[in-house]
């Protein structure tokens, strides 16, 4: 039931503009500095439905970023504050249209998103048609989140940044870390019914075959994204299929209710995920899966890096007492934003597009990453961490349990050839 | 192959079982008062929510125990200060009211609860395996679970035909006035009714919560899939939604067991296409893909053939 709910988004930002407004006035009262107009950034993300606590989750880091790092401290561009507004996509592509029109008729330049490489792909087509029709008022797409490698292959654009690691890149690292168990001899690949998890199947399958061509696919399946009540009789013919090892790159409900299943079954076997932590699902898997779930994911997980990394964390969650910091890579997005907003002087989203091309930035975890202006893929060091009680600085869900990781590939091993074909504006 | 058909036999039962407990409340609702509950499964999502708050900090059995009792108690004010007044204003205004309920309740429980996958777990004192066959573990939990339910069923179905509250309720749903002039509360009657219908979906919701998690998407999950089975037992059957949601379990759970799709069917045609054919997704499609869709296909089949449903009699 994919329902469509007018109020709620109107009262986000019915919220966002008070807040911004009382922001003002206290400002301008204070005398600190003449009202600037804000800089506004969309996040265009579920904040409802199935999928609601992963939108969520992503919004509060964005906010905290943006408060913590820029508006506490005087703002941005010589004093002017981020403002983020928040839009429901529901994770639906229909409703991804309906949102964008909305931040468009607002005026706002930039968005964020992350959820779903289908809701980014219609993202990034709408954004192309709508840039090349209305030049003047071109719209800058933050991808923080999907991994489909078609947005930074065929379809890449230029109007759409990805700071994630792309799902055949984290795969490589993944099936590298595979490859050295030589326990593992019978593979299972299960996952939801869309772009990437068919990407995820037929990407390990290859890279499986080339690195450890004597392990068995022993099963390949695919289920409706949101719609699987009960992973139990997956789970069945998980067990008879005499699987060693399950790859999946299932998240939110269907990833918990996946993993549930497999453990409450008995089965011992490792599970490899990309989405497996935070948000609930820490808490849920606990005890039981203690050294059973792996994650490939960039950033960092415990030991912390650095002294920044470890104060940003801190004051977030002394802010957000009930979340954690899941997905830092929203941190740099807004930071290396911000920085090509600096260097710019400018918020226009083509000088912003030029600024961020071939940037290299250094994230409060101490690492430089890249952003390779040929495709708009960022590069970083990407790690497979291990659900467990033991070395954990930063848990997930306050639950004791949390990331810790076994596996480092640092940046320039994650480098990928692109066929990406981008066709630039001229200005 | 013989262990994934006991397995998928024993799933489907619990899955159908379960759904059944969420059908029998609907459906008795339905044809009593001649309106489609639709927060239905909203009941079945706080039953777990208020069970998960509840296991906090008196254990798991006092939140089987008191959940559904809350539950059912909301359902029945519900029904006395909420539908009663709108019934006045005709089916389609109650169909609306129970549609705006459901919306209202999701939003509450994400505002009480949070957005997140709830950790309720499974009593320790039901965290073994029942039995292992074939390697295979059958959880105790999914044993106690399908123990709840047909004790449920029974019950269930002793009271309504065999107790003299029963007979009055067959009464009430096709002679109200009738039962009326005999002197019974039959106001009194329905608020029951509705009260315990959402009582059950609350038991459903306690018991299936640890194992299906505990998230604000739940009764969105389950809701639909009921709606199609209280449709095609027959819209009022308790029979028929008891066929139906078996029917449904087990369907579902066979198709996800089984590994035949329009490949081997192509194969037995002697056909075959090329990897590039513009209709590939068609040709390579397997039925464990659309089992979850199957049920939906079910209702447009049954609506087309025989639109009363499988046992029902309305329409006649």
């Amino acid at each position: 039931m994919n329902h469509y709910n007018p109020f709620k988004t109107v009262s986000f930002s019915m919220r966002k503009s008070l807040m911004a407004a009382c922001l003002g006035s206290i400002l301008s009262f204070g005398g600190a500095s003449q009202a600037q107009e804000p800089v506004r950034i969309a996040f265009m993300d579920p904040l409802s439905g199935t999928f609601a606590s992963i939108g969520n989750s992503g919004l509060k880091i964005l906010e905290f970023a943006a408060d913590y790092l820029y508006n506490s401290r005087g703002g941005i561009l010589g004093g002017r504050m981020i403002e983020i507004v928040s839009l429901d996509n529901k994770q639906s592509p229909n409703e991804t249209q309906l949102q964008f029109r909305r931040a468009v008729s607002e005026g706002i330049q930039i968005i964020f998103q992350g959820n779903s490489s289908a809701v980014a792909s219609t993202l990034s087509q709408t954004i192309s048609r709508h840039n090349r029709r209305n030049p003047g008022q071109e719209v800058l797409q933050l991808n923080y989140a999907a991994v489909d490698p078609i947005l930074t292959e065929e379809n890449c654009s230029f109007w759409h940044f990805r700071f994630d690691a792309h799902a055949n890149m984290k795969l490589n690292v993944l099936t590298d870390y595979i490859a050295q168990n030589p326990e593992i001899k019978k593979m299972y690949i299960i996952g939801q019914d869309y772009s990437f998890g068919q990407v995820v199947s037929d990407t390990s399958i290859a890279l499986l075959k080339q690195k450890r061509p004597d392990i068995e696919i022993v099963g390949n399946e695919f289920h409706p994204i949101g719609q699987v009540k009960d992973f139990t009789p997956y789970v069945t013919k998980i067990v008879s299929s005499g699987a060693d090892a399950v790859i999946t790159g299932n998240f939110g409900a269907d990833m918990v209710s996946l993993a549930r299943s497999i453990i409450d079954s008995g089965l011992d076997i490792p599970i490899y995920t990309f989405y497996a932590a935070y948000d609930g699902i820490t808490a849920t898997l606990g005890e039981d899966g203690k050294d059973r779930i792996r994650l490939i994911h960039n950033e960092y997980a415990n030991p912390v890096p650095t002294e920044e990394r470890r104060e940003f964390n801190r004051a977030f969650k002394a802010a957000n007492p009930n979340n954690d910091v899941t997905q830092p890579r929203i941190v740099n997005a807004l930071q290396m934003l911000v920085t090509a907003m600096e260097q710019s002087q400018s918020t226009d989203p083509y000088d912003l597009a030029i600024a961020l091309e071939d940037m290299r930035f250094t994230t409060l975890s101490g690492e430089e990453v890249w952003m390779r202006a040929d495709d708009h893929q960022i590069f970083q060091g990407l790690h497979v961490s291990v659900h467990t009680d033991e070395g954990i600085e930063f848990d997930g869900d306050n639950s004791g349990f949390g990331l810790f990781t076994e596996y480092n590939v640092p940046a320039d091993e994650t480098i990928v050839e692109t066929s990406c074909q981008m066709t630039r504006p001229r200005r | 192959m013989l262990e994934v058909l006991i397995f998928a036999t024993l799933n489907g039962l619990v899955t159908g079982f379960l759904l059944f407990m969420l059908a029998s409340g609907l459906t008795l609702i339905f044809s009593m008062m001649g309106v489609l509950n639709f927060a239905h499964a909203s009941f079945y999502m706080l039953g777990a929510y208020f069970a998960y708050s509840l296991s906090l900090y008196f254990g798991f059995w006092t939140g089987l125990i008191f959940a559904p009792l809350i539950v059912g108690v909301l359902g029945a004010l519900v029904e006395r200060y909420g539908l009663r007044k709108v019934h006045q204003s005709g089916h389609v205004a109650e169909l609306v009211f129970t549609f705006g309920l459901a919306f209202l309740i999701e939003e509450a429980v994400q505002f009480f609860w949070g957005r997140d996958t709830k950790n309720y777990q499974t009593p320790e004192i039901l965290d073994f395996p029942l039995f292992t066959l074939l390697g295979q573990e059958f959880s105790a939990y999914r044993g106690f679970m399908m123990a709840i339910s047909i004790g449920i069923f029974i019950a269930l179905y002793y009271v309504l035909t065999k107790s003299r509250v029963g007979i009055i309720i067959q009464a009430a749903i096709t002679h109200p006035q009738t039962v009326a002039n005999l002197g019974h509360n039959v106001p009194l009657i329905f608020m029951g009714v509705f009260g315990v219908g959402t009582a059950l979906a609350g038991v459903a919701g306690v018991i299936a919560g640890p194992v299906l998690t505990t998230f604000p998407g739940m009764a969105a999950v389950l809701g639909s899939i009921v709606f199609v089975i209280v449709v095609i037992g027959g819209l009022g059957s308790l029979a028929g939604a008891f066929i139906a949601s078996l029917l449904i379990g087990l369907l579902q759970s066979y198709a996800i067991a089984s590994d035949v799709g329009m490949p081997d069917l192509l194969d037995l045609l002697g056909l075959s296409f090329a990897r590039d054919h513009p209709l590939n997704d068609l040709w390579t499609i397997n039925l464990p893909q659309i089992a979850p869709v199957l049920p939906f296909l079910l209702l447009v089949l049954v609506l087309i053939f025989r639109p009363t449903g499988l046992l029902g009699k309305r329409e006649e």
